[in-house]
């Protein structure tokens, strides 16, 4: 079983991961068996920012995060960390992280990540497209004494 | 000697089935679902969020549906929830720079690259009641502009390439936690971010309102005011590598204030910093004056002994659960300190009496 490049996999376990729960699950309706090598497990995850956006880091306050990993019976292990504390979206991400390793990559890829990846691009382009309508085009008014 | 008193149960009990009557209110009205108000009262969830130091939209919601809309009670409600949590990781530092920006403006210049973005603001809004809100509707779908994607660079890079303005340190310091450790005074800018940014925003507000007003001025002009969703980074360490698994919604502030200069600073601009969980923008503008007004030692500037240059009385009185945790238990039983006064004052009162007569 080839490893994939470490960029492809950090993209995809982001993509599973900032995915609406309920999305991932109509899209990824059946798991396979699998073992959980560590049961899901809400916790926090300390955000950090930095000094006048650009310094030194500060704590600026924590986020709820679930984490599981899961084994498949080929063998193929995954990891999931996700938003939120839902434990059905952390085991859901983290089979799809290991099928995403197996040969069921491709249609994995097909029928999971690109439709999650559109919808997500989707969601960023309106939100972007209702700033682009509020934004201020300043225009000068003529003055009495220049007519 | 403690005497320990026991009752009051049956009375507690029902108290709590009577609160939990009242919060449901009148049951002709439909009930109110978490979701309703996530959705719809997202400021007051954001405020919740932000002082409660936790970023979860539907435990704020819940916080606030349990709480009956106080939102402070929601507050303690999401730091006791926190509590129970174990510390998973600490996130890779998070760029504003990259913001997916919803609403950005600057009050120092007009023409910026990116633009002014004014995003959803009450900004420009006549504060009349608005009596159509009354009836239930549908609202039409807002107006799009094309969108040209691309970064939005702050403001403070631009007066910075003219050296006006003082540069930030960068560096990848782990910055000290007061969740963990006791704060110690004087503390250092990282941990006064913090505890201003969960402070209670009342309380921010009027000290920021206070520098205005002369107690400890220090001219701030808004540089730079943006919303919008940033990516958060973990380091995972079963992968070995970090990923970005969330985005959350944050308000940040950059003031730029005037200074004088010192012995070894040419005259230059100054900066206060404000970022907060979710659309917060009084919030933030308040957390970036505060910040610069405490910043008066470290500049060489004076302190006028005005409450906002005061680091003591401010992040010692900010944090709205240990202000409420102290002023209300004022209210529970103090039987026994009580009865220790009462016999004070009878015998202080006895001696002044019998001093009175002697004098007569």
């Amino acid at each position: 079983m080839p490893t994939p490049p470490p960029e492809t996999r950090k993209a995809w376990i982001s993509v599973l991961a900032k995915s609406p729960p309920a999305r991932l699950a109509a899209l990824l309706p059946r798991l396979p068996q699998h073992d959980l090598l560590r049961a899901p497990e809400t916790g926090a995850v300390m955000v950090r920012g930095r000094v006048g956006g650009s310094g030194e880091p500060f704590n600026l306050g924590e986020m709820t995060v679930t984490r599981c990993s899961v084994r498949l019976v080929e063998g193929a292990v995954g990891h999931a960390w996700v938003q939120g504390r839902d434990t059905g979206h952390a085991i859901r991400a983290a089979v799809a992280d290991a099928l995403l390793q197996t040969d069921a990559a491709p249609e994995i890829s097909r029928q999971v990540l690109q439709p999650l990846r559109e919808e997500a691009a989707a969601v960023a382009r309106a939100r972007a497209e209702k700033a682009a309508a509020t934004k201020v085009e300043f225009f000068t008014l003529v003055r009495g004494e220049d007519q | 000697m403690y005497v320990a008193v026991k009752g009051g149960e049956r009375a507690i009990d029902n108290a709590h089935a009577w609160l939990a009557e009242e919060r449901r209110g009148d049951c002709s009205v439909p009930e109110l679902s978490v979701a309703q108000i996530r959705e719809q009262m997202k400021l007051a969830v954001n405020r919740v969020m932000a002082e409660g130091s936790l970023y979860d939209p539907d435990l704020a919601a819940l916080a606030i549906k349990q709480a009956r809309g106080d939102l402070i009670e929601a507050v303690f409600l999401m730091r006791a929830y926190r509590t129970t949590l174990p510390r998973l990781a600490g996130s890779v530092a998070i760029e504003t720079g990259s913001m997916a920006v919803v609403r950005r403006i600057s009050a120092t210049y007009k023409d910026l690259p990116g633009g002014q973005i004014l995003g959803p603001t009450f900004d420009y809004t006549h504060r009349l009641l608005d009596f159509a809100l009354a009836a239930e509707g549908d609202v039409p779908a807002a107006p799009t502009a094309p969108a040209t994607p691309g970064p939005v660079p702050h403001v403070t890079g631009f007066l910075n390439r003219e050296g006006l303005i003082e540069d930030t340190q960068r560096c990848d310091t782990t910055p000290p936690d007061l969740t963990r450790e006791p704060m110690e005074l004087p503390t250092v800018r990282p941990l006064r971010l913090q505890a201003l940014t969960r402070g209670d925003e009342g309380f921010v507000l009027g000290l920021a309102y206070s520098t205005q007003r002369g107690y400890g001025r220090t001219h701030a002009f808004v540089g730079e005011l943006r919303i919008g969703w940033v990516g958060v980074e973990v380091e995972i360490p079963e992968l070995g590598f970090a990923v970005e698994i969330a985005e959350i919604e944050l308000t940040e502030c950059e003031t730029v204030n005037q200074f004088k200069g010192s012995k070894t600073e040419p005259p230059q601009f100054t900066r206060g910093y404000g970022l907060v969980f979710g659309q917060s923008e009084r919030k933030a503008i308040s957390m970036s004056l505060v910040d610069r007004a405490l910043r008066w030692r470290e500049l060489g500037e004076d302190n006028s002994g005005a409450p906002a240059q005061d680091e003591e009385f401010v992040l010692m009185h900010c944090d709205n659960i240990q202000a409420t945790g102290f002023l209300e238990h004022i209210k529970l039983p103090h039987y026994v300190d009580f009865q220790s006064e009462l016999e004070l004052v009878r015998r202080l009162r006895s001696e002044a009496i019998v001093l009175t007569e002697a004098a007569e």
